[in-house]
Order: C-alpha cells, then sequence, then structure tokens
C-alpha cells in the first residue's frame, strides 16, 4: 500500500512540475514539447529499481522507446484533427489515448513479440 | 518568434487545474505500476510513455485562450482549438526527445548508477527535444517560402495598389 501512495505522490509532483513548465514556456508550440516529457519514467525508474533491479528497469525503457513513438503518432493524429475539425479538444485529447495504447500495443507484439 | 520563459503565466491558472493534473498524474503512475506488475516489464515499459500531461494541458490552453478572446470580444472557440493543436504539434516533437531518454535509459542503467543515468537522460531529452523543435521550425519556414515564390498570390487591384502604396 506504501509503493502506491508513494508512486501517486511522486508521479503527480513529476507531471505537475513538467505541466508547469510547460506553462511558462512561449510559444504554444515550444511548450508543447514539455508535454512529452519523461514524467512517469523520472516518477517510476526509481521505484522499479529498488524493486526488481537494473536490468528489469532497462527491460521497461526498452518498451518506453515503443511507447514514445506510438506517442508520436497519437500526438500527430491529435494536431491534424484539431487543425482541420471542429472537434472537441478535451474529447479529441482523451479519446485518442486508444489509438495511443493499440499503437504501443501493436509495436510492442510486432518488434519485441 | 523565438522562445520565452514567462512565469506570470502561472497565475491564469487555478487551483483546481493544478489539483487535477496532479491527480491524473499521480493515477497514470499508479496504473503503470500495476500493469507492469501484472503483465511484465515487455507491457509495462510502454505505460512510460504514456501521454499523462497532454490532455489535461490540451485542455487548459483551449480554456485560456477561448477566455483571452471572449474578453476581446470575439468567439475564442476556433482560436482555443488551434491553440492545443499547435500545443500537440509541439508535442509529436518532443516524442523524438522521449524515445531518446528510453534509448539512453535502456542502454546505461544495466552498467552506470541510476542517478547518473536519469541525469544523462533528462539532459538528452531536452537537448533533442529542443534541436527537433529548430530544425521543425527552420525547415517549415523554408518550405513555406519555396512553396511561396513557386505559387505568388494571384495580382489584384487591390494588392498592386497595397503594394505601390503601402
Amino acid at each position: 500500500m506504501m509503493e502506491f501512495i508513494a508512486r501517486f505522490l511522486i508521479g503527480g509532483f513529476v507531471v505537475s512540475c513538467f505541466a508547469i513548465l510547460g506553462d511558462m514556456l512561449q510559444p504554444k508550440s515550444f511548450a508543447g514539447l514539455t508535454s512529452a516529457a519523461p514524467s512517469i519514467a523520472l516518477a517510476t525508474i526509481s521505484l522499479t529499481v529498488a524493486k526488481s533491479g537494473r536490468l528489469y528497469a532497462a527491460t521497461e525503457a526498452r518498451s518506453m522507446i515503443l511507447g514514445a513513438a506510438a506517442f508520436l503518432v497519437y500526438a500527430w493524429i491529435v494536431c491534424t484533427i484539431l487543425m482541420r475539425r471542429k472537434w472537441f479538444v478535451v474529447a479529441t485529447a482523451y479519446l485518442a489515448l486508444g489509438i495511443w495504447l493499440i499503437c504501443a500495443l501493436a509495436l510492442q507484439f510486432l518488434i519485441l513479440g | 518568434m523565438r522562445f520565452a520563459f514567462e512565469p506570470s503565466a502561472l497565475r491564469r491558472t487555478g487551483w483546481q487545474e493544478y489539483t487535477s493534473r496532479f491527480v491524473f498524474g499521480g493515477i497514470v503512475t499508479v496504473v503503470a505500476g500495476l500493469i507492469a506488475d501484472r503483465f511484465g516489464a515487455g507491457i509495462g515499459g510502454l505505460f512510460l510513455a504514456f501521454p499523462a500531461i497532454f490532455p489535461a494541458s490540451a485542455s487548459l490552453i483551449q480554456k485560456h485562450e477561448k477566455e483571452r478572446k471572449e474578453r476581446a470580444g470575439e468567439s475564442g472557440t476556433r482560436r482555443g482549438r488551434a491553440a492545443a493543436g499547435v500545443d500537440a504539434a509541439g508535442a509529436a516533437i518532443g516524442s523524438t526527445g522521449l524515445a531518446v531518454f528510453a534509448a539512453i535509459v535502456w542502454t546505461l542503467l544495466p552498467r552506470f548508477p541510476l542517478a547518473r543515468t536519469l541525469a544523462i537522460g533528462i539532459v538528452c531529452w531536452g537537448a533533442t527535444a529542443v534541436l527537433a523543435w529548430i530544425v521543425h521550425r527552420k525547415t517549415s519556414r523554408f518550405l513555406r517560402r519555396r512553396f511561396a515564390a513557386k505559387h505568388p498570390p494571384p495580382v489584384t487591384a487591390d494588392s498592386e495598389s497595397i503594394r505601390r502604396n503601402g
């Protein structure tokens, strides 16, 4: 239980820090770089190393490369929809997370098996 | 436009918005840990690159831009959507840095201490993201200029008058 509380607090803190950094940066496309910050990785890798060791965390990082590729697809699709269609921003950003998930899992099974 | 650092922009964000980002970030981190426990490092690792910041940031940017336009007496819906779209373009560019961070942790973590690996990773993330942003900006400007040179706008009586008289 303590591990989950630690994960929640550290994750919330790191995500908030990068989000605040993004709020302070201009122009908007430059601020968008912080939306792709490795916030969850920074929050969890130290806990993973303490619990399961450095090799396990390195294996997670290998899959994270594919997760980042899925992030690129997700952000590009959201950008295209918001620029060309009159869709709601919140609905588009949250519903497109399904595209991230499908893309990440597909890459994982195709490349790493 | 060059990049700038504006701490005063933080005053536009309410405490509810900070709280919602904190809670969303915390929940995503816990869920990523649970998935890694249940399905192993392969699937769990994917969630280290989950878009945890973008959805909340995009809705916030849209809200702020909309409010700004409406204060000026105009409808801000379209402007807010476009601003969120530009933020998404930045996130797509920044994902290159995310991949570099992951590659560095994957290769260095088995050999180097955790703190040093994370420090190198975060520096490389920032450098890659900023470099990719600069390259994208310069390339798109160059392509726009070439397109404009090849396809000049049609000369009308109004445009000719503006060109001559300013």
